[in-house]
């Protein structure tokens, strides 16, 4: 598919030669008295990089809905703009049209690798984040130790980010995200790195901590039976430029094992749509 | 090709329904409902507790599991014992001491050069011995090690506010940043004589002198340090909120650290160098004496064994600080990242 140069996606807006036209609001979470009823909407947005004249439209008319506390995975072949979405939800890019709302504060954001400072121990990384919210130094070690708790680390709070194992850094790294006490949890590829045992054992973690919390988060994967056990809704997106394709709900109950027939059965389904989706790409 | 997906809806499962909030409300009850099962009445994880997996506790089992797989993940690791330190770290060095002053000892038992121009080991100590009775040694030796630490702490200041400009502010680089590597291997004595026209025979040259040879070297390791950052590190700052000033000193200073004390080691052997070399040619009795006018004083009275012996002290200094001041800090900084292997 050639280049293709993003058109203006809402009327009232030009985004010619402008990367960064879209708009977004980061409410923060006691503003307003009337909470709407989404965690994040994503309107029509739309992201390409490159120079004008050989633009790459990698994200095109993405509308997508995360309600209050639910559990929603993107699922895609490399390639489809997945992290690029969840970097423009987290702030840290800007769409090229299009809005975005998240309503709850400023999201949280974990990565495929741990992204914890090395210079800090897994408490003092979970306590910056608590200090960046603005909690009260007095508060910070309690609120540490019960989210430690939370992620079934107790007594790791003056362990170095190297003493600890690829899922407990991973643990380390949610009860961070958590801190920031976010309505919003996203999440990319999180378990991608770990093996297959350790994965097992963080999926039911999540699971646990999301209904004990009841933060929405937003999920990517490429791991279809990761994406089914997980959600409540599995969105499926296309790729070059990426697109909201099919999308299902999920309604095993929980508590899902990865292995659960159920699970399998609606993956190989999805498989189906992702592999002739893939499949379109080779044919020209 | 894609565009029939681009309608949100066309290619909609037909069990997929709005988002409501009456929707919301279902799978939170749902999620209520599951919350209060039997299973999630969590216990305490207990490694020791063996006959988990025939219950259906889940999530006993979970945490039973998950405490199994954090023992099996994480290594051990001691420290050695002493001995094996001393025999390790201790020992080389000191023969390599004792084998170049046997060396010594015997070019000159062989008489290679004469005793004014090549003195013995001894005649060597006996000269620093003699500096000593004097009772001048050690406040020479403080003139200098005082100018040096005073000299590296304002170039310490100077060096990471240029490097912090030059790392984070693109023209800022593109206009300096060369000038600063380059001045980097220009030698610092260069500047001497113009230091003395400048201001002639006083402390204000010998600090130009130092601050020219150091400010460089502390500001080029920030910039590297700057430069091997994590640009996911950079990202995960963000995302918490970390921006701005907050970001520097909690994200960016803390990551750019084993670089910058690089830059910082660097910054006082160049420091101490160009202190010496100040010291050597700016000799005026205002300026008091250093090791470095010591240095001068032996020359002028031919006195081989007081310059072998100023030399000794100036390498001693010079190490010294190096092992007891940077050498800690660097393998702490270092071994809290898990960048140094094991210990020993």
């Amino acid at each position: 598919m050639p280049p293709t140069l993003t058109t203006p996606r809402s009327a009232d807006r030009d985004t010619g030669a402008d990367d960064h036209a879209g708009t977004r609001t980061h409410a923060g979470a006691d503003a307003g008295a009337a909470q709407p009823g989404y965690a994040a909407r994503i309107d029509r947005v739309s992201k390409s990089f490159g120079r004008p004249g050989a633009r790459q439209l990698v994200l095109d008319d993405i509308r997508l809905d995360v309600a209050p506390g639910e559990f929603v995975t993107l699922l895609g072949a490399s390639g489809c703009g997945k992290s690029t979405l969840l970097g423009l939800i987290a702030a840290l890019d800007q769409p090229s049209s299009g809005t975005i709302d998240v309503p709850g504060g400023r999201p949280a954001l974990m990565f495929q690798e741990h992204a914890l400072f090395p210079w800090l121990t897994a408490g003092k990384n979970i306590e910056l984040a608590l200090r960046m919210r603005g909690v009260p130094r007095a508060e910070r070690r309690t609120e540490t130790e019960r989210l430690l708790e939370l992620v079934r680390l107790k007594g790791a709070y003056r362990k170095r980010v190297h003493e600890l194992s690829g899922g407990m850094r991973q643990r380390v790294a949610l009860a961070r995200a958590l801190a920031q006490d976010s309505r919003l949890l996203l999440m990319d590829e999180p378990f991608a790195a770990l093996d297959a045992i350790t994965r097992d054992v963080l999926h039911e973690e999540l699971t646990r901590i999301w209904s004990e919390t009841g933060v929405s988060v937003l999920f990517v994967t490429h791991n279809v039976r990761e994406a089914v056990r997980l959600a409540q809704r599995v969105v499926l997106l296309t790729s070059r430029p990426g697109r909201i394709g099919r999308e299902w709900r999920v309604d095993i109950p929980h508590p899902r094992r990865i292995e659960d027939a159920d699970v399998a059965k609606l993956s190989v389904e999805i498989t189906g749509e992702l592999r002739e989706e893939i499949r379109r790409h080779g044919r020209h | 090709m894609a565009g029939t997906d681009s309608e949100r809806g066309t290619a909609v499962a037909a069990d997929r329904t709005e988002h409501t909030p009456a929707d919301e409300e279902r799978t939170a009850s749902a999620r209520t409902k599951w919350a209060a099962a039997p299973g999630s009445s969590e216990p305490e994880a207990d490694p020791t507790d063996p006959g988990r997996d025939s219950a259906p506790d889940a999530a006993g089992d979970l945490a039973g599991l998950e405490a199994g797989l954090d023992a099996l993940d994480t290594g051990t690791s001691a420290r050695p014992p002493l001995g094996e330190i001393l025999r390790r770290k201790v020992v080389p060095p000191v023969t390599a001491i004792v084998l170049v002053l046997a060396l010594w000892q015997l070019v000159f038992a062989l008489h290679v050069k004469p005793a004014y121009q090549l003195p013995s080991p001894l005649m060597v100590w006996g000269a620093l011995a003699e500096e000593w009775y004097k009772g001048t040694i050690l406040g020479i030796v403080w003139q200098s090690v005082s100018r040096g630490a005073l000299g590296f702490a304002v170039a310490l200041v100077l060096g990471t506010v240029f490097g912090l400009l030059v790392a984070r502010i693109r023209p800022v680089r593109a206009a300096i940043g060369p000038i600063l590597s380059g001045l980097q291997s220009l030698p610092s004595v260069a500047w001497v004589p113009a230091a003395i026209i400048w201001f002639g025979l006083t402390d204000a040259t010998i600090y130009a002198v130092v601050l020219l040879g150091a400010v460089p070297s502390i500001a080029n390791g920030l910039v590297a340090g700057v430069d091997r950052i994590q640009p996911l590190h950079l990202r995960a700052g963000q995302v918490l909120g970390a921006t701005g000033l907050h970001g520097i000193r909690h994200v960016l200073l803390p990551a750019a650290l084993p670089g910058y004390i690089a830059g910082l080691k660097q910054g006082w052997a160049f420091s101490w160098r160009s202190l010496m070399a100040a010291e050597l040619i700016a000799t005026s009795p205002e300026l008091g004496s250093g090791l470095g006018q010591l240095l001068q004083t032996g020359r002028s009275y031919q006195d081989m064994p007081l310059v072998l012996g100023a030399i000794l002290l100036i390498l001693l200094v010079g190490v010294g600080i190096e092992l007891l001041v940077f050498a800690p800090v660097e393998r702490r900084v270092l071994r809290n990242r898990g960048l140094l292997g094991t210990p020993g």
